[in-house]
């Protein structure tokens, strides 16, 4: 994987996921590392992500790299009109790797191949975000003790989800069985359950919550929102079915967590942060030594 | 079929060249695009709403001295599937077949999603085609699926 770009979660291989959270566990015992010294990781952010550029700016300060960059593109050369493809050129020019985010779909695929260093795709619109689907096996990992064979719901907004997409692709890998809640009018594309078809796994759809509550060993929520509704009074009527409280816990599996790629707004309940199910801040915390084995694994010193 | 071609081989026909018979009459000056033929020094025939028993109004193009490589021919399948492609030497049929989609497609075709970055940068497009049948072209940098409802020719 050495000077590899990530681009796609499908861009690496069963074998290669599993190395790379291997290692994250190791960082995430010993955090603080001088291995990146030599280093200086870019971090363009043709969109301001506050969340994900601290979360890759902690990884590679805490591993000793120097980080250069930009948070935002309007104070940047590229609002002076300049392409992509030159802005890539001349960061390649001054650093060892660059990830970036970017609004438009297909962003990153295309920089990687102009660049002279590896690319790491911190989100290319709605299209891929690759280090989030890592750090969300790696919590799921975590949590279960293992990844093959669980029961994985995703509820909420199946269709425009990116994040739900990669990871049930990822999760193809480990004969994972599906159960997607959702308004019928969200539900995931035909062509991410051709994908769990393809690999001989089931799915099951519901559209509504309680129904997986006893059978799920993850809960992995969405945010539903009212823009994606071709019809307002569509929307009013589902808005608060997918909504996940405290007292729907009660006859959950002992091990099952909740997932959420966060920022949430009121699909998760507040009651439901004092319960030993809540993992979402955690999971996002996991991101810093998922991104740290990126690092270290593309710029081939571990 | 064999001596409707021949016929219509007589009528003008071609030394040494390719013919491009039993194109849609819809897609013919779209192919005429594609295959670069206006840039062309060489001498172009063009046959524009002829009839044609199987596909009502057809058109058809000789080009003289040009022989395209199976690549470039096979882009026209995009617009043109029953498109044939009969090769001329000396006045004789050399060889003819039937275009064929191929597995992956550069320029020519637009990605149908607006916010893919091929539509805001001086970007050739790339596609792998995922069915051929039910024509799906996947975008090699959005990832997402044209469909054949959906194929714009830039
Ligand atoms: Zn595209």
């Amino acid at each position: 994987m050495k000077n590899r770009s990530l681009v796609s979660i499908t861009d690496y291989s069963k074998e290669e996921y599993l190395k790379i959270l291997d290692l994250a566990e190791e960082f995430e015992k010993n955090p603080k590392q001088s291995i990146l010294e030599k280093f200086v990781v870019a971090t363009l952010f043709f969109e301001p992500s506050t969340r994900t550029r601290l979360s890759f700016e902690s990884a590679a300060s805490q591993l000793g790299a120097k980080v250069i960059g930009f948070s935002d593109a309007s104070n940047s050369s590229v609002s002076k009109g300049e392409t992509l493809k030159d802005t890539i050129l001349t960061v390649s020019n001054y650093s060892d790797i660059i990830v970036m985010r970017h609004p438009r779909e297909g962003s990153a695929r295309f920089a990687s191949e102009v660049s002279k260093v590896p690319v790491i795709n911190a989100g290319d619109g709605g299209n891929q975000h690759p280090t989030q689907c890592l750090l969300d096996l790696y919590s799921i990992r975590k949590t279960q003790g293992k990844l093959d064979n669980l029961n994985v719901a995703f509820v909420g907004d199946l269709k425009y989800g990116r994040t739900v997409h990669s990871l049930v692709m990822a999760l193809c890998n480990f004969n994972t069985t599906f159960h997607l809640v959702s308004p019928i009018e969200l539900k995931l594309p035909s062509y991410v359950k051709m994908h769990i078809k393809n690999n001989n796994l089931n799915y099951f759809q519901y559209t509504d919550l309680n129904d997986v509550m006893e059978t799920a060993d993850i809960i992995y929520m969405t945010r539903i929102q009212r823009e994606r509704f071709s019809d307002p009074i569509e929307y009013e009527k589902v808005k608060n079915a997918y909504i996940l409280s405290a007292s729907m816990l009660d006859n959950c599996k002992p091990n099952m967590r909740i997932l959420h790629p966060l920022p949430r707004v009121n699909e998760i309940t507040e009651d439901v942060d004092a319960t030993a199910q809540a993992y979402y801040f955690t999971q996002a915390l996991n991101g810093v030594f998922v991104r740290q084995a990126l690092l270290a694994t593309i710029l081939g010193v571990k | 079929m064999e001596s409707n071609i021949r016929k219509e081989l007589v009528v003008s026909a071609i030394e040494n060249g390719t013919v491009i018979d039993h194109i849609p009459a819809k897609s013919l000056f779209p192919v005429v695009r594609m295959l670069n033929l206006e840039q062309t020094e060489g001498q172009v025939t063009i046959g524009f709403n002829l009839d044609s028993k199987k596909y009502g109004k057809k058109g058809i193009i000789k080009a003289s001295n040009q022989f395209f490589k199976n690549r470039d021919a096979n882009k026209i399948a995009l617009i043109a599937p029953t498109a044939t492609l009969i090769t001329i030497r000396n006045y004789e049929v050399v060889s003819k077949q039937q275009v064929e989609i191929p597995d992956t497609i550069e320029q020519f075709v637009k990605c149908v999603n607006p916010n893919c970055i091929t539509n805001h940068q001086q970007i050739t497009t790339k596609f792998s085609v995922i069915d051929k049948d039910d024509l799906k072209l996947q975008c090699h940098y959005c990832e997402k699926i044209t469909g054949k409802n959906n194929i714009e020719i830039l």
